[in-house]
């Protein structure tokens, strides 16, 4: 991996693990690193789930986030329950850790009267408010300047919010990110761009998207430190996430995380990777796998067993189980919500495009349900 | 005479068009390596390289703005957004460059260039996969709006775009990309821009409609005839410009007008035909001029069938139309 010769640093933590650890030289309590943990391998067994589910025909499409797991979990566990989130489409694992329940994630993905986006949006595309998880679009990159407004707002109001904002290398080519580090240089806004370079957008390598030695390097010209972190060690991520948040907190203005991992998965359920990289490729990522190196760590560090792993896993698996089963059971989406939520008030238009399709549908005794799946 | 998909017609058009003229390139995300999210472009990159089949950066504002550098410098440059719904970081480059230069510089500046860009519903793929937003670029003068519904006119199409020394926006109709079949000519031909398709003669109802609408109407034409209804089928092909004389004439021998699109109905390019209608020809109508539109609503996932006009709703409209 290149070294940037600018202010990015490579953590203390992003060192591999002697094997034997003592508890006390981690840097976070021991609940804390189950808890880690446990989400990492919640968001792993459902972008299983979710990919069977999609090849099932049960769900329409999925985005794994495979590999990603650490830069996911290890950056939510640095946040204050105050903070602000401005997520990408592949971000499950920082909705996980927050405490999103399960259902509520599933119910995204299948669009039904569970969903607490109303079946708006495509799979992965969450709005958790009471996390303060913003709503996802699709857009690259959209959502790196909107963090940087929010993180004036709370400045201004005297609050004491870091805004975080999640992407992908591919958008750092994105007009957004460009004029979002810009601002948050200017107005020296506290606010932590993640960076989650994971090598790939679609199929278009990072080689594509900048010349630059590393993407951490971008934030000197904004003038703000850019950070570059091992992404598949989740006690770097937090610390380095932790480190910029911080900064903000105090009035030290924004940071650029780059975090350096894999996306080991495919774009989405409708991608064939095979198409365009090498499976040795993929195969030297498995090697440093995010869940399994924190698995060693734990073990080493003589708090997780084997038997405790297991355990582990399987209840993950069970949640989801049973999250799917009462997400199935849910109802339909009524098609009145159709015409909700476009204005405050439903304006006159809406209401009678509203009725006309009520009596359409009373004419036509009921409705069929959508099925087909998106071919991409 | 081979038989294809629209989406090979596409491929088959840009393949054509760079073996014959060196000017042609193509930029856009996963357009080389992958031949595209669709495919539109499999195979390009292996034959003509990655300079002239680039795989960009992330931006549409990048792809779109140094294409129309191309264009200036005298290449005839085929932008590629991978769906309409992203076009919109290169809006600013699309109706205040792209569509101006001609004008402001008094002639002395063009841009020849074509956009490609997929568009329309019907694949479940959100408001982010599915819109269409044609009405935005019929109303910046300067531009060319295309929306082929056939393999045939989406080649022919394509190559009158390329030869054109004005900008174009050309729409692909996603939902056909596999789903619309027929025989295209292996030679090169054009079909002229400017120039609506009759995709059915009938004289009782006249329906316009253009992209994914077409099929739709012509179906619903299908079930109408069995009511004794018959039903003429315009498939408008260019938007802009637009055939006012064959939908003209048309209404002229029908008397009825319905209008079908998927893009929400306030605004639409709808109200623009059924416009040229009652101010052309209020005095051949029978009945009131009939829209059949999305809803005024952003594009949905889950209600995806609910929002799409299909042939039950154009039907209605049709007897509607027939029984005022
Ligand atoms: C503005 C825009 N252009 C194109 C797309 C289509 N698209 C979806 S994801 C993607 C690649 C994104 O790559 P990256 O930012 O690295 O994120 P990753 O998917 O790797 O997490 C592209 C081109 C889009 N969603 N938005
Ligand atoms: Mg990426």
């Amino acid at each position: 991996m290149t070294q940037t010769k600018t202010k990015a640093k490579t953590n203390r933590a992003v060192k591999e693990k002697k094997p034997s650890i003592k508890i006390d030289d981690l840097p976070l309590p021991k609940a804390d690193l189950l808890r880690i943990y446990r989400s990492m391998v919640l968001t792993r067994a459902l972008d299983e789930r979710g990919m069977m589910l999609q090849r099932q025909g049960r769900i329409g499409f999925f985005v794994p986030c495979i590999g990603q797991e650490a830069a996911q979990v290890g950056s939510a566990h640095a946040l204050t329950a105050r903070d602000w989130i401005f997520p990408s489409y592949r971000n499950t694992g920082t909705a996980i850790h927050r405490g999103v329940p399960m259902t509520e994630i599933i119910a995204n993905l299948y669009g039904n009267s569970l969903d607490l986006s109303k079946g708006r949006q495509m799979p992965n595309h969450f709005s958790f408010k009471s996390i303060h998880f913003v709503s996802i679009s699709s857009p690259i990159g959209t959502q790196i300047t909107q963090a940087v407004g929010a993180a004036m707002a709370a400045r201004y109001r005297k609050e004491n919010m870091v805004a975080i904002t999640d992407f992908g290398d591919g958008a750092t080519s994105s007009n957004d990110f460009h004029a979002g580090l810009n601002f948050a240089g200017v107005f020296k806004a506290p606010v932590v761009f993640l960076c989650q370079n994971n090598q790939w957008a679609i199929s278009q390598p990072l080689c594509d998207q900048t010349a630059s030695p590393t993407i951490a390097a971008k934030a000197e010209a904004y003038g703000f430190p850019g950070v570059r972190v091992d992404g598949n060690d989740v006690l770097a991520v937090w610390q380095a996430v932790k480190e910029a948040l911080d900064r903000a907190r105090a009035g030290g203005g924004p940071t650029l995380v780059e975090a350096v991992t894999y996306r080991m998965g495919p774009h989405s359920s409708s991608d064939n990777p095979k198409a365009y990289r090498k499976d040795a490729e993929v195969e030297s990522w498995k090697a440093k796998d995010p869940i399994d190196r924190f698995r060693r760590t734990l073990g080493d560090a003589g708090i997780l067993s084997e038997a405790d792993d297991k355990t582990l896993w399987e209840a993950a698996r069970q949640e989801i189980v049973q999250a799917v089963k009462t997400v199935e059971a849910g109802p339909a989406l009524p098609v009145e919500t159709l015409f909700e939520d476009v204005y405050v008030a439903m304006p006159k238009h809406l209401a009678e495009q509203q009725q006309a399709l009520r009596r359409e549908i009373e004419e036509r005794g009921g409705i069929r349900h959508g099925d087909g799946a998106f071919p991409l | 005479m081979p038989t294809m998909n629209l989406l090979q017609a596409v491929n088959v058009g840009l393949r054509e068009a760079m073996r014959s003229d060196d000017r042609v390139v193509l930029l856009g995300e996963d357009i080389g390596r992958r031949g595209g999210v669709f495919g539109a472009t499999e195979g390009l990159s292996k034959e003509f390289g990655a300079e002239r089949v680039i795989d960009t950066p992330l931006t549409e504002c990048g792809i779109v703005g140094s294409a129309i550098g191309m264009a200036l410098y005298g290449l005839r440059p085929i932008p590629e957004i991978q769906f309409l719904d992203f076009i919109y970081p290169a809006f600013d480059q699309i109706v205040s460059e792209m569509a101006k230069y001609r004008y402001r510089s008094g002639g002395q500046y063009t841009c020849p260039m074509v956009l490609r860009a997929p568009a329309g519903g019907g694949i479940k793929g959100g408001h982010y996969h599915s819109q269409s937003s044609e009405a935005y670029f019929a109303h910046t003068p300067g531009l060319v709006v295309l929306m082929p519904a056939t393999p045939f006119d989406a080649k022919g199409l394509l190559a009158s775009a390329i030869q054109g020394e004005d900008p174009v926006i050309f729409l692909e109709p996603k939902r056909l990309y596999r789903a619309a079949k027929g025989e295209v000519p292996e030679e090169r031909y054009t079909v002229p821009i400017g120039k609506a398709r009759v995709a059915r003669e009938g004289k009782n109802v006249t329906l316009v409609a253009w992209g994914a609408m077409v099929p739709v109407c012509e179906e619903a034409a299908g079930q109408a005839a069995e009511k004794g209804i018959d039903c003429e089928v315009i498939d408008l092909r260019s938007i802009v410009p637009l055939d006012a004389e064959t939908i003209l004439a048309s209404v002229a021998k029908t008397g009825r007008a319905v209008i079908v699109h998927e893009a929400p109905k306030t605004g639409g390019f709808g109200a623009e035909i059924s416009a040229l209608i009652a101010e052309k020809a209020i005095e051949y109508l029978e009945a009131p001029i009939a829209r059949v539109a999305g809803f005024d609503t952003p594009f949905p996932y889950t209600l995806e069938h609910i929002y799409m006009p299909d042939t039950r709703r154009v039907g209605k409209a049709i007897e509607g139309v027939i029984n005022f």
